[in-house]
């Protein structure tokens, strides 16, 4: 999937807000791309716009997203309800009221199946259920089960258990275990990356804290106030971050490594999309501000292959 | 069938006071409701029937209930008096049924200026007094049980699509719905399978409120002489009967009907309160 200057606005009564601006990147098949931000940092936007459902009063003023040589954002009303689910599927930050309370966790993975695959019998469909709820770790017996007869964890399995069902090419989970504690969160994401390689699709993983996606994804994304801030390898994220925001962002890591290493918050908040800063967003947070960052907004600038950050710091001819 | 009840109503009973209310109210409804059915049978004497007694004789051992001033006995009819109002008020839930709930549904969840315009519709029907709204479309209809019917459902409609309006504007946010609709869920998928299962409490609610409405509104739409053929048995048209005879002392003319309608508005009642108690758990919190 091919994702091209990208640009969702919320069009509110006080003025348009730019929840995603001018964003651009590629997914390769099998690959995990972790989407770092604060809340409204828009990186749950991004993730609904890849599926064409930006909540109202939001809509995708600029930009392609291309799947399979298909561009999304111009596909036909029906097309387009047949790729969710089927190519692109979204896995909820909150399991607890993910799941329709009156339907059993069969009737789920019948209803999803056949509704993108007609001529399946329900039989079937629910054979494949079984499957897929061992695929996810959950007893098959389940099926017959309510939502509110499993446990926060068991819900967001049986969600990842639905979206894995059609054999998507992309899974979104948003905020996937921010619902759950640390050690059913730890199995969750693993279970993630379990079945990407199972399954080959790609895994979008959006959340707000980095040290979850450090070590699980292939390629990291930080955003800030809707700008893609920093691109790169994880490995490169955790070794040579470059963006002031990102090393802000490590800093408030523990890390077992750096006996005496103190945690560093970044001072301040992050600024009202109505009302930017002039210049670069991060400026008036950053520890390194000079002139040019007030008055103008830095480009996307390559350090490095495959690292692109957004910071006049590594423009060509200076010495970071 | 009776299985499955009796496990119901045990738990029900430890509900607390408001499953007691429900239980009290649909005993007292039911026992209306078959006593309406079987009445051909039980009845003592043919409800129609005049002279079956001294005219205007009072309550004693031969007719408990009196006989009005043709001498029918009134015990009979107040047995088989319930019939035309229970058909009204069956009716008329249906069809209110049949029109606020999909109106409802559709109009919230398609939202903006369809919802306005719906809404206003149906705000201004609802802001009719009840009562009058229904003598005067039942005046244009004329008389009948399913002239009835319709002109009490047109009094209740808005009042069901209120309650489901509301509901589905909080439903539709649920996140179990945004994952259908990410999941490329049809539109009537959603609406159907997603939204109205989690309406039903409340349409459950409304309707038995609905009904005790009913009642009180066919008994005094017949009252007014606005309901059946007098030579029906009926509580509403006993009513009439019963005021005219009144200052001649004849008290159990105008008593045992008025009687009646108040204990079959009084079961609905109970059994609406109850219900909603029960079904809306969140106000316990």
């Amino acid at each position: 999937m091919t994702v091209d200057a990208l640009t969702v606005e919320y069009w509110t009564r006080k003025g348009k807000i730019r929840a995603v601006e001018d964003m651009s990147f590629s997914l390769e098949k099998a690959e995990t791309l972790g989407v770092v931000g604060e809340s409204g940092s828009g990186k749950s936007t991004l993730g609904l716009s890849l599926i064409g459902l930006v909540p109202f009063p939001g809509r995708i003023t600029k930009g392609k997203i291309i799947l399979k040589d298909k561009e999304v954002l111009k596909l036909r009303k029906d097309d387009l309800r047949n790729l969710r689910g089927k190519e692109i599927c979204y896995v909820f930050q909150d399991p607890m009221t993910s799941l329709n309370p009156v339907k059993k966790i069969g009737a789920h993975f019948v209803e999803l199946i056949r509704t993108h695959e007609p001529q399946v019998t329900k039989q079937e469909a629910l054979k494949r259920a079984k499957k897929l709820l061992k695929d996810v770790g959950i007893q098959p017996e389940r099926l017959n089960d309510y939502p509110h007869q499993l446990s926060g964890g068991m819900r967001q399995r049986v969600m990842i258990g639905l979206a894995i069902a059609l054999n998507p090419s992309i899974v979104v989970a948003d905020e996937p275990t921010t619902a759950l504690d640390v050690i059913v969160q730890a199995k969750i994401l693993d279970l993630l990356n379990a079945l990407r390689d199972a399954y080959g699709m790609a895994l979008i993983l959006i959340t707000h804290d980095l040290s979850i996606v450090l070590q699980r994804s292939d390629r990291i994304m930080v955003m800030y106030a809707g700008h893609m801030v920093e691109y790169a390898p994880s490995i490169e994220i955790y070794s040579n971050p470059k963006h002031p925001y990102t090393q802000g962002l490590l800093k408030s890591i523990p890390n077992i490594e750096l006996a005496d290493q103190k945690l560093e918050a970044i001072s301040g908040s992050p600024p009202d999309l109505l009302d930017l800063p002039k210049g670069c967003r991060f400026w008036p947070r950053c520890y390194c501000a000079f002139e040019r960052c007030r008055m103008e907004a830095p480009p996307l600038i390559t350090t490095g292959t495959e690292h692109f950050t957004r910071c006049f710091l590594y423009e060509e001819g200076r010495k970071a | 069938m009776l299985s499955h009840l009796l496990p119901g109503l045990a738990s029900l009973a430890k509900r607390g006071l408001a499953g007691w209310l429900v239980i009290f109210g649909g005993i007292l409804v039911s026992v209306v409701v078959v006593m309406t059915i079987v009445s051909p049978w039980i009845a003592p004497h043919d409800p129609s029937a005049i002279n079956v007694g001294q005219p205007l004789s009072p309550p004693s051992s031969q007719f408990p209930f009196g006989t009005d001033d043709v001498g029918r006995d009134m015990l009979s009819r107040i047995i088989s008096g319930g019939g035309i109002m229970l058909q009204v008020a069956i009716l008329s839930v249906i069809v209110c049924l049949m029109i606020g709930v999909p109106l409802g549904l559709f109009s919230s969840h398609t939202g903006g200026v369809i919802d306005r315009f719906v809404s206003l519709i149906m705000d201004s029907v609802y802001a009719f007094p009840g009562l009058i709204l229904a003598i005067a479309i039942a005046l244009v209809l004329g008389r009948g049980v399913i002239n009835m019917a319709l002109s009490i459902a047109v009094v209740y409609v808005p009042s069901y699509f209120r309650v489901i309006r509301s509901q589905v504007l909080s439903i539709k946010e649920m996140p179990y719905v945004e994952a259908a609709n990410a999941a490329g869920a049809r539109k009537r998928t959603v609406l159907s399978r997603y939204i109205l299962p989690n309406v039903v409490p409340s349409i459950a609610v409304v309707a038995t409120v609905n009904f005790a409405d009913a009642i009180l509104t066919a008994a005094g739409l017949t009252f007014i002489g606005m309901g059946v053929p007098v030579n029906v048995p009926d509580w509403g048209w006993d009513l009439t009967n019963g005021r005219r005879l009144l200052p001649s002392g004849a008290w159990w003319v105008i008593t045992f009907p008025g009687v009646m309608i108040i204990l079959l508005a009084l079961g609905f009642t109970l059994m609406g309160e109850g219900l909603s108690e029960l079904l809306s758990p969140r106000l316990e919190q």
